[in-house]
């Protein structure tokens, strides 16, 4: 290794030693991405796309300008508080692209999209595109507007084409204004009917779920592990294995034993009856409520709140204790003070993660919930697989996503994620 | 050393040890610490000797017997209540806590005001000269601060007794021989009574006033280190304190004072009787290297033998040889480095020699 003129380390063939170093690293380098590609490929493929892909859904409204190609960039540029109907241009172009889309039949679509803004609108869409496919526009005995008012009176209603010009552009915040029990209308946002509120309570409800079904894990985990961490190996094991048991059942087989306990005519009702504490009409509802939810999910998730506290606990030296104790601090204080202030680390840990698996749990509140007991979760997949609003689940999951990285945040901020031990 | 058992700040008093309820980890205890005492327990692991520190810690119960501080007995005290500062091997400092905090804890759980809290804090640590360091978190200190940060928390709330369990044990060897320095310095300075275990010998004599040599629960023997070396009473201590060479033989006749051994290759050996069972028993013969005088004048000691040099070893100041004698192939002579080893090579045959008062007679130790 010599120094050059220039004042840069050469190696002994007289190449730059950066050059050469950085060369020898690219290998390894290269090799480490390589390791990693397939699976890199695997979640980007399988799990980010697929997400960025529904959350764009949420926002996404390119089907007014599909099928209306002529009318919906005519529309936008009409002043909804003018208080007048759209020019005859504009009725012209719908017409037009309108008659298109009922050959195609796609007409009927849009009018499902524009239903979920305000119910009718789809029957106003499936009466106007039946009308419109027997309709020559060339052979208009009438203007444009009068021939399209006489197909529906609504279509000669100003808050029709407010709407439709509301919905005209490529995106639209209808679907997060739902989730949050918005709507918009021409004066601009409001809260919606307090009859037909349902998401902000679904979404308090499923925090305040979410976090008693926390409390409980570490209330009757903490001891568990406790123990699991100061007995010795053979005993901890087995105790252990017992802990994880619940991982090797099916889920819907716990959740189905919930049922079998907790119901009208289930064990623990039976039992109660049989000792007197409670009359045959009193029977106890533990079940399809938020009880049931709330039981079934301590006991589902409890696995996850025990063994990062085990973790944690099992790296405090024992000696801490002992040394409190010969210092003077009675058991409870050294409890306090020193034992409990060292498995902070592993509560939090076992609490972010029992609260956000519990804050998107689906399967068990669907089962033991009813409809006091269900989750967010819930109301997704029904959007999902029942409403087919897709647009509107995926603003459900957005927010359940921004709500779930800012508590991680806030996470960060007051313990700090360094801190957070699984294992 | 005080007359009374009265005067004794801790004691012992047949105390007995079983975890299992099959075997005695602590067999028969009886010690007695006089105040201000740095006494040690020195003993392979296993021997019980941390057990000891425990019960009088208070984390383990004696199974028998009592153990009295201040002439209180103590086994029902629990540890909060007895007073008794303890330094832990891993130090055990509160990770979550500063090192103010740390010494501040014990005054603290006394109900101590601040003003006072912190002055002694503030003692403790210049005592340790790191009285710049109240602010740092344990993590952040080399193991050696931590170490004193410890010894200075197990003295802030001014205990009788501090008990100390191979406190030193994870330290490096310069680090350890200075800690010593400073703990034996301390003690000095503060007067306090020091109970201290460790698996070191010379950690053990270095530090101590009494040493008690722990071997399966039993105490082999309680003395001064000096004593200790010179003088063991039994062939266990004879060989687990310093470098020791031992022969085995039986007993052919004895005096007052002195006996003869006869080894299996038939040399009889004139020793010194200490503790013998009697002519015809078997014994071990203990000779410290350095006691052992390489081509003697005819006469000068009663035990002059015929040796082979085995292995030479260089070691600086003096050479280590392995020497076969007496039928002990194993028998180490340390010569000093002066002009007489260059006669010395390996393979050489030599006469070696020692007093009857160096070779001191033990009981039949098998090692």
């Amino acid at each position: 290794m010599t120094k050059s003129e220039t004042g840069d380390l050469k190696t002994a063939d007289g190449i730059s030693l950066k050059l050469s170093l950085q060369r020898s690293l690219r290998r390894k380098k290269r090799n480490a991405l390589l390791l990693v590609a397939p699976l890199f490929l695997f979640i980007l493929i399988t799990f980010i796309l697929p997400i960025f892909y529904m959350l764009m859904k949420s926002v996404d409204n390119s089907i007014t300008q599909e099928i209306l190609p002529t009318a919906a960039p005519l529309l936008l540029k009409w002043d909804p508080k003018s208080g007048e109907l759209p020019d005859e241009e504009v009725f012209k172009a719908f017409i037009i692209d309108g008659k298109v889309a009922a050959k195609e039949k796609t007409i009927n679509r849009l009018g499902k999209r524009l239903n979920y803004e305000k119910s009718g609108t789809s029957s106003l869409f499936r009466k106007t595109g039946r009308k419109l496919r027997k309709l020559d526009p060339e052979k208009l005995t009438t203007t444009y507007q009068e021939a399209l008012i006489g197909m529906d009176k609504k279509w000669g209603k100003l808050e029709t084409w407010q709407l439709l010009h509301r919905e005209s552009g490529p995106y639209t915040k209808s679907y997060f204004l739902s989730a949050v029990d918005m709507k918009q209308d021409v004066d601009g946002v409001t809260w919606k009917a307090e009859d037909s509120q349902i998401y902000l309570n679904l979404f308090k409800r499923t925090l305040w779920l979410s976090f008693l079904i926390t409390f409980l894990t570490v209330l009757l985990g903490y001891p568990i592990a406790y123990l699991l961490a100061t007995l010795k190996t053979s005993t901890s094991n087995l105790l252990i294995i017992l802990v994880l048991l619940p991982f090797w059942t099916s889920l819907l087989v716990r959740t189905s034993s919930w049922i079998a306990l907790l119901q009208k005519e289930g064990v623990i009702n039976d039992f109660l009856f049989a000792i007197g504490l409670i009359s045959n009409d009193g029977r106890l509802a533990m079940i399809h409520n938020q009880t049931g939810t709330v039981v079934a999910m301590t006991h589902i998730l409890l696995p996850f709140m025990i063994l990062p506290l085990f973790s944690v606990m099992k790296t405090i030296n024992p000696s801490y204790v002992r040394a409190a104790r010969s210092m003077g601090a009675d058991s409870f204080t050294a409890f306090r003070r020193v034992y409990f202030p060292n498995t902070i680390a592993g509560i939090g840990a076992g609490g972010i993660l029992v609260f956000i698996l519990s804050i998107g749990y689906y399967i068990t509140p669907a089962l033991v919930g009813g409809t006091q007991g269900t989750l967010i979760s819930n109301f997704i997949a029904y959007h999902i697989s029942g409403s087919l609003n897709w647009g509107l689940a995926a603003a459900l999951g957005t927010l359940l996503l921004l709500l779930v990285v800012a508590l991680y945040i806030l996470y960060d901020k007051i313990v700090g994620i360094d801190n957070m031990k699984l294992g | 050393m005080p007359v009374n058992k009265e005067d004794y700040l801790v004691r012992f008093e047949n105390v007995q040890k079983s975890y299992d309820g099959e075997i005695l980890v602590v067999k028969d205890l009886n010690l007695n610490m006089a105040k201000g005492e740095f006494l040690t327990m020195l003993g392979p692991s296993g021997s019980g000797k941390t057990t000891c520190l425990m019960m009088l810690a208070g984390f383990e119960p004696a199974t028998h017997g009592e153990i009295y501080l201040d002439n209180v007995p103590i086994n029902r005290v629990p540890p909060h209540k007895r007073g008794i500062g303890m330094v832990f091997q891993s130090y055990a400092l509160f990770p979550h806590m500063t090192i103010g905090e740390n010494l501040s804890f014990p005054l603290e759980v006394r109900k101590m005001g601040k003003s006072e809290r912190e002055a002694k804090v503030k003692n403790a640590l210049d005592m340790v000269q790191l009285g710049n360091f109240a602010d740092r978190r344990p993590a952040q200190l080399s193991g050696g601060q931590q170490q004193r940060v410890a010894v200075a928390r197990s003295l802030v709330f001014d205990p009788d007794v501090v008990l100390m369990d191979e406190p030193l044990g994870a330290l490096d060897k310069n680090l350890r021989e200075q800690m010593q320095y400073e703990i034996k310095h301390i003690h000095e300075r503060l007067g306090v009574t020091v109970l201290y275990v460790t698996h070191d010998q010379s950690e053990a004599l270095t530090m101590s006033d009494r040493v008690a040599v722990f071997d399966a629960g039993v105490i082999q023997q309680l003395a001064p280190p000096n004593i200790l070396y010179e003088e063991p009473e039994n062939a266990f201590v004879a060989d687990f304190i310093g470098d020791n060479n031992c022969l085995h033989g039986i007993v052919t006749s004895e005096t007052e004072n002195s006996c003869v051994v006869k080894t299996d290759d038939g040399s009889q050996i004139q020793a010194n009787k200490i503790n013998i069972k009697g002519v015809g028993q078997p014994s071990t013969l203990s000779i410290r290297p350095e006691r052992v005088i390489v081509n003697p004048e005819p006469g000068q000691v009663p035990n002059i033998f015929e040796a082979k040099a085995a292995e030479l070893i260089y070691l600086g100041d003096h050479i280590r040889t392995r020497m076969e004698v007496c039928g002990n192939d194993n028998f180490y002579v340390k010569i000093p480095n002066s002009s007489h080893h260059a006669d010395l090579n390996k393979g050489d045959t030599v006469k070696i020699g020692w007093n009857e008062y160096d070779c001191r007679a033990l009981d039949a130790f098998d090692n």
